[in-house]
């Protein structure tokens, strides 16, 4: 009996140690776990960004901001958080999802006020439903913009 | 005919839906089948030592 | 040990094999008649998605198959703790018996979020932090399976790997909680949130139901591996005791 509260005792600290330890580590590299920033977090930090330094901004694709240039082959559009924007250039093929005001993540760099991307991708939200469903709720008023990703809400 | 290929086209993503529906019946069907048989033979193994248990000799 | 302690009449191998007899058949006949209903709604009779048209259907293996991937995990390191607290030995087969078939829903998780993730997201793979945390648990599963094995006296390698499942039960919150932490590529949580599932009942149906599937699939063929292993264990037993006799 006593044995098996000493292994308990064992176990149950150690689990505890580990816990505090994983969180101490995962706060520490919280900036190299976080996928992407916000536009307004690369505005803020726009000084120490230079032309060779890689990173992802996410957000969403402004509504009325996606243009074509170059014959199809440049596509530009704005990347919003509700509070700042960011222009984006980006040459290649977007993926079936890229629409505007969806949810998007756009990896490249930061190049004096623009940010030239070399890879976008969708990001979609956690709402599933038909398409008349959708079509219905957005007659009736009910329809909440929830393809923004959450550091864009208050 | 047409509805049928338009069903399997799976509005031009069946390339992405087949596989991961097959991939998920291949796997989950040999890990079936695995566990099956680990249990048929060592249940033949058991009756085989048994056997030889039971003989008076003590050898197969 | 004590016999009279209550966790230990669990661990009557025949106590447990009657029980495994109720059992079987029903989560035999649950998992098919599960299955086909799941499929049929998942794959015929539900719509669409308003945004991702066909591909939704993926959602109907790629989620279960997650869920699971943490669900046998978390039962991994439960009976892995039971095992090396209580000495139990039947929380150590059942350990054992769970590890393969975690390691084949967390690969079915990676592999068809990869197919949802080229169409959809636009890239196979990202290092994202629900991705990666998934990866990771893949591998603790492929640990603990070799370190069961490694050693030449079982009880050592049973108890070797019982403190890796309990060294890698912090990956689990990490991955659920992944997608809310940080910044991901991956949605959050759909089904179990706050406010209700964000999931038309059209398309959440099929997904509960392969869920229901999947889960009684792992009570079937977990009784499948740990009957198999306590026959196994017996004929080592008998086979060693015959040695000695010899």
């Amino acid at each position: 009996m006593k044995r098996k509260h000493k292994r308990l005792t064992f176990v149950g600290l150690g689990l505890l140690l580990l816990g505090a330890a994983a969180a101490l580590v995962l706060t520490a590299f919280e900036d190299s776990i976080v996928f992407f920033f916000s536009p307004t977090e690369v505005l803020a930090k726009q000084g120490e960004l230079t032309p060779q330094r890689r990173l992802r901004i996410g957000g969403l694709v402004e509504e009325g901001s996606v243009a074509k240039a170059d014959g199809g082959a440049v596509t530009t559009f704005r990347i919003t958080d509700l509070t700042a924007v960011v222009p984006v250039v980006f040459r290649g093929i977007l993926p079936d999802l890229f629409r505007e005001g969806q949810g998007v993540v756009a990896e490249g760099t930061w190049q004096n006020g623009v940010f030239q991307a070399t890879e976008v991708l969708a990001k979609h939200d956690e709402n599933y439903m038909p398409p008349e469903v959708a079509e219905a709720l957005k007659k009736s008023g009910q329809w909440q913009q929830t393809g923004a990703p959450k550091e864009a809400k208050p | 005919m047409d509805r049928v290929t338009e069903y399997l086209a799976m509005g031009g993503y069946a390339g992405f839906i087949w596989p991961a529906y097959g991939l998920a019946a291949v796997v989950l069907a040999v890990l079936f089948v695995a566990s099956r048989r680990r249990l048929t033979a060592a249940a033949a193994e058991l009756a085989a030592v048994e056997a030889v248990e039971r003989s008076p000799s003590g050898e197969a | 040990m004590a016999p009279s302690s209550s966790l230990h009449r669990f661990a009557n191998p025949a106590r447990f094999l009657r029980l495994a007899a109720v059992v079987q058949p029903w989560a035999a006949g649950l998992t098919i008649a599960a299955l086909i209903a799941g499929l049929y709604l998942g794959l015929i009779a539900s719509p669409g998605d308003y945004q991702q048209g066909e591909t939704v259907r993926i959602m109907y293996i790629h989620v279960p198959s997650a869920w699971m991937a943490l669900f046998c995990y978390t039962n991994m390191a439960l009976a892995s703790a039971v095992a090396l607290i209580w000495r139990h030995p039947l929380a150590d087969v059942i350990a054992k018996a769970t590890a393969p078939i975690g390691a084949c829903f967390t690969f079915l998780a990676l592999v068809t979020g990869s197919l949802w993730g080229k169409p959809m997201w636009g890239t196979w793979w990202v290092w994202d932090a629900r991705l990666t945390s998934v990866l990771i648990l893949f591998f603790l599963y492929l640990g603990y399976m070799a370190l069961y094995n490694a050693f030449d006296d079982a009880t050592r390698g049973a108890r070797a790997a019982a403190v890796l499942a309990l060294v890698g039960v912090v990956n689990v919150p990490i991955i659920k909680f992944s997608v809310d932490w940080w910044n991901t590529l991956h949605q959050p949580a759909s089904v179990v949130k706050l406010d209700g599932p964000a999931i038309h009942p059209s398309m959440l149906w099929p997904l509960l139901l392969m869920a229901l599937a999947f889960t009684t699939y792992y009570v079937w063929v977990l009784l499948l591996r740990v009957r198999a292993e306590l026959i196994g264990r017996r004929v080592r037993a008998i086979r060693l005791r015959q040695t000695q006799v010899r």
